[in-house]
This record gives C-alpha cells, structure tokens and sequence, in this order.
C-alpha cells in the first residue's frame, strides 16, 4: 500500500500529462486525444516507481524497454517521457511539425525514450516478444512492456504473439490491455465485439489480472504482481475511460482522433485543475 | 557433392557456418525442413526459435532481436513472407532493422504445389521498400555466399531461394558480393541479364546464340537491389541491347528494374523474359519454365528480337 502521500503526487503527474496531451494535440490541430488520456495513469505509475529506463542514457542496452503498441497515443507518451527528462517542452511542441521530435505516431528513430515505432496497430507485442527473447539470451533480467488497444487486439497478428509469448515462457513480457471501449470509427461493443478479454488472455495461457486503469493504487498493485508470475507471460486488462479527465472527451468517440479546438482547450485544462 | 544443389541448401548451409557468432538467432515458421533453417537448428536448438504458423509474428520478433543486438535469420516459402509484407514494411524496412528474411521456394519453378505456392512478385515489392537489400542468388555457392554477407549489413535483406536444384555456377574461388553482379560470360551482341534459376538457361541460351555466330554477355544480377549499375552500363556499352531473364513477373522485378535504369540513363532496346502478368499451375519445374515463356529457347528468340530493334534504330 503506497502512501497517499504518493498517490496523490503520482495522480498530480497524470494531471499535467493529461494537460500536455491537451496542448500538444490543440496546438496541432490533429492527434489522438482520447486514447492518450485513457492510458495515462498506467503509464504515470509505470514510469515513476517501477521501470528500468536512464533518461541520460535511453539507449542503455540493459534498460526495459517500454512498446506503445497503440502508437496513435503517442502524445501520453509524449508527455511521461518529458515529465522524466526524455524530451523537452520544446519537443512536445514540435508534436505533428516537420523536423519534430515527436512524430505523429510513436517513432523509435525520433524521440528518446521510445523503443519501438508503432503506427500500424498489431505490432508491438511481437515486437516485444523479440525483446523479451534477446534478455533471455543475454542472461538479463530486464523486462519487455507492452501497451495495447482493445480494439487493436482485433488484429489478428496480436493472436499470433499472444501464443508465441506462452509457448515461450516469457516471464519477463508484461502487458498492459488499455480497455477504453472506443475505437476509431466507435464503440468496440460495435465495431467487433470482444466478449471476455480477460477469459482470452487465460485461454492462450497467460497470467491475467484485471483493474481499474484509473485507480492508481490498483495499478501499482498490479505492477508489483507482474514481478511474481514466474515463466508465464502477464496481461493486465486494465479498464479505462476514453478520454478521461476531460469532460466532454469521455466515452466519446469523436475524441478519439480529434483535437480540442481554444475552447476546449481551455475547459479541459480548467477541469484538470491546470488553470483557474 | 554432385554439379547439382538448389539453393535453399546454400542458405541453409550459410546459418551453420554463421553459427559461430553467437548473436545470430533463427526463426522459424513451421517449414525449417523446407527452407533448410533446420540445419542450423539441429546444432543449435537454443537459439533457434520456433513461431508456430505465424509469419507476421515471426518478422516482428525479428525486429525486437535485431533492436536488441541479435542477428536474425527468418525464413519461409516466399509466398509466405508476402503475408506478413506490412509488418517487414514498418516494423523492419522503416526502423532500419536488419533483420534478414529468406523466402525459398520462389518462383514457378517450385512446381508441382501450384500456383498458391509460386511466388511470382515478391522481388518487386520487397524492392519497393527502402533500406531493403533484394536478393535472388541462382546457385548453391552464391546463395551460401551471398547469405554469410548479410552480417555484414546495417539493414534489413530479402533473399529469395529456390526449393529444386539446378546447376553449380561458381566455384570456391569466384567473388560474390552484395551488389556486385558476376558477369558470366562476354559478348558484344546482346546482353542477358538474369537472375536466380534464369542465370542458367541464360547461359544456354547463349551458347545456342554462339552456335549461330552471335555471342552473348550474360550477366547474374543476383543482387536486385542495389542494382548495379555499372554493370548495366557495361553490358549497354559493349552490346547496345538488353535481355533480361527471371522466374518473377516481369512487372516490378530484374525486368522492371533494369527498364527503370536504362530509361533514366542510356536507353537501349531491352526485351524481358519473365512471367506475363499471369500465375501458375501444378506442373515440374521443366514443365512450368516451357508453359511461362522461361527457358533458353525462350531466351534465345528474346535476344533475336532486342538484335533486330537495335539494329532498326
């Protein structure tokens, strides 16, 4: 159990991450707000208490590495890796600009801090499973992070790699499920129904835990529990509210790729408690 | 070993021979007996790693190894690959990881599975894609040679193999090099550009040409991507027409490749020999080169007819 002294400090980050999603995507017009905001609080938890990463050295070869698999939420990664000294401000503005640091979706090639370039959905945890293959060969103890969609989860390929994974006995794989409902064109429940996320996960022989993505002490609960799964891949399905934090962004499918215009702007960061 | 090897042996053979660099790792997608990766992980089943029947998987866990130091050899029936191209696109090709993927099989000359299994257009999309090395070696010792090499890459490669023997080209002495195309055989009348299985009926092909008083450059442009250039430049220099010959759709592969060059640079008539914009069937391998318009014959009147527009312009 953290103290709420901690607690509180860690849901103080996710507000002025959830505060920069809102600036990056408002000053380019464009982006993916509403995933962003749903993953926020797992990443905030993710990055300050438990994951292995050198922000003077991001390519240390013995870090963990961290997969944004939903790479279209990349202003949430955006605004984690400049709270830990990653990036700059600077860079958060160059989200969506030529030349930027930060690419439109998450880009290893571009932005410290990012391990994996994503943007087609599907990907990253075989990705991951790579990673968690070369730590096993390399006789360390680091650990591969994924972050999932449940709509992306749709993708076949992620099927593939969930069996791999098992097959495998990677211990060392840890995965996040960001169940926020809302996909591109609508809600999941209506685009393909996905029935027992959870139930899968377990069917492909995985250790499954599921939570309240928002409820920060649930998360570093879980955090703690992937430390003791042993040989089995873990998922943590963790739900989550599209959008959360800002009012009208939540449960709305219209957020899911749009930006916030001045107004809205303005609202949302008065409703996170960023401005009077 | 006889004058006769195909050149999934030679890839094969090649991971063996690379084992010694204990950061080269083998992925498998449930044919190793058919590519020959299983030469590689009867010695060393450690690291070689099975991905079930799952391709898409397979290159992706090939990118997280290469991004994490390792050396990854993935390997399928071509046609195979081409399932999981999105995946080599952006999760290989993009990031620049090298990752090096072998696609036995290729072409009509596997024969008798059919045309689900014939993979005539894998040369031309994996070209499309930057930062990708292309290759289609057309015997045992180029494919073996030409496979060792890719350690020595920064990026991702593409080699494609072929499931039936054919003859044995080079021998021990002869330089093979990744980018570097082997010329053959000179001549000054027309020069046959080939690739894969094609690099031998070219070579008889010109020597039905010789027999007739017309000599012929023949040129294994094993490598299609980069292309060599000055190759072509030398073969447009000395003969001032083109063939060329591959087991691949003429649209996009050897053919395309060499028109975009010429075009760009020094057009000279150039006639293709390739598949038709059309797919196989179940046949022997003989049998697929005579019905696809592939063989020396095939070959030769191909050549007739690039001598007659040069000598018309």
């Amino acid at each position: 159990m953290a103290e709420d002294s901690s607690i509180s400090e860690l849901e103080a980050i996710a507000s002025r991450c959830r505060g920069e999603i809102l600036r990056m995507t408002h000053r380019a017009s464009a982006g993916h707000p509403g995933g962003s905001l749903s993953e926020t609080d797992i990443l905030v938890a993710l990055y300050t208490t438990k994951i292995r990463v050198d922000p003077a050295n991001p390519k240390w070869p013995d870090r963990d590495r961290f997969i944004l698999s939903k790479g279209h939420a990349s202003p949430g990664m955006y605004a984690i890796l400049e709270e830990q000294g990653f990036i700059s401000k600077e860079d958060l503005e160059s989200y969506r600009v030529m030349g930027g640091t930060c690419q439109g979706h998450v880009d290893m090639k571009w932005t410290p801090g990012v391990d994996f370039s994503a943007g087609s959905l599907g990907m990253g945890l075989s990705y991951g499973i790579g990673c968690a293959l070369a730590a096993r060969f390399d006789g360390s103890e680091r650990n591969a992070y994924v972050m999932l969609g449940d709509g992306e989860i749709q993708e076949g390929s992620v099927w593939e790699a969930a069996m791999a994974a098992a097959h495998h006995e990677l211990g060392n794989l840890k995965v996040f499920v960001d169940c926020n409902r809302i996909q591109n064109d609508d809600f999941v429940e209506k685009q393909m129904r996905m029935f027992d996320i959870a139930a899968k996960w377990k069917s492909f022989g995985w250790a499954v835990r599921e939570i309240d993505g928002h409820n920060m002490q649930e998360i570093l609960d879980a955090l703690d529990w992937f430390d003791g799964v042993g040989n089995m891949p873990a998922v943590i399905v963790a739900n989550t509210v599209k959008g959360k934090g800002v009012s009208f962004m939540e449960n709305n499918p219209a957020f899911h790729g749009a930006a916030p215009n001045d107004e809205q702007l303005g609202q949302g960061l008065a409703e996170l408690g960023l401005i009077q | 070993m006889s004058d006769m090897a195909a050149t999934r042996d030679g890839y094969g053979q090649a991971l063996l021979e690379m084992a010694g660099d204990e950061k080269v790792v083998v992925l498998e997608a449930d044919l190793g007996k058919s590519t020959k990766s299983v030469l590689f992980r009867k010695e060393h089943p450690e690291r070689t790693i099975s991905c079930g029947i799952g391709e898409q998987n397979m290159m992706l866990i090939g990118a997280g190894l290469a991004s994490s130091g390792y050396k990854p050899f993935a390997s399928t029936f071509a046609i195979f690959t081409e399932r999981a191209f999105e995946q080599v696109r952006n999760g290989i090709a993009r990031p620049n990881l090298a990752v090096h993927i072998c696609g036995s099989h290729g072409g009509t000359h596997t024969g008798t599975d059919g045309s689900s299994a014939q993979s005539i257009e894998d040369l031309a999309i994996y070209r499309t894609l930057p930062n990708m090395t292309v290759m289609h070696p057309s015997d045992y010792l180029s494919a073996l040679s030409l496979t060792k090499q890719c350690l020595g890459l920064s990026g991702p490669s593409y080699m494609r193999t072929a499931r039936n023997k054919t003859i044995k080209l080079y021998s021990d002495e002869t330089e093979i090099t990744i980018g570097k195309a082997n010329i053959l055989r000179q001549g000054g009348a027309v020069a046959i550009i080939a690739c894969g299985v094609l690099v031998g009926e070219s070579l008889d092909a010109a020597e039905a040409l010789a027999a007739e008083g017309i000599e012929a450059m023949v040129v294994d442009m094993h490598t299609l991507k980069p292309l060599d250039n000055d190759a072509i430049n030398q073969a447009v220099g000395s003969c001032g027409c083109l063939v060329t010959a591959e087991d691949h759709s003429v649209i996009g592969g050897l053919g395309g490749a060499v028109a975009e060059y010429i075009c760009a640079n020094q057009p000279v008539p150039l006639e293709m020999v390739g598949v038709k914009d059309r797919f196989g069937e179940s046949a022997q391998s003989d049998e697929m080169l005579e019905m696809m318009g592939l063989t020396s014959k095939h070959i030769v009147a191909a050549a007739r007819r690039a001598i007659l527009r040069k000598g018309n312009n």
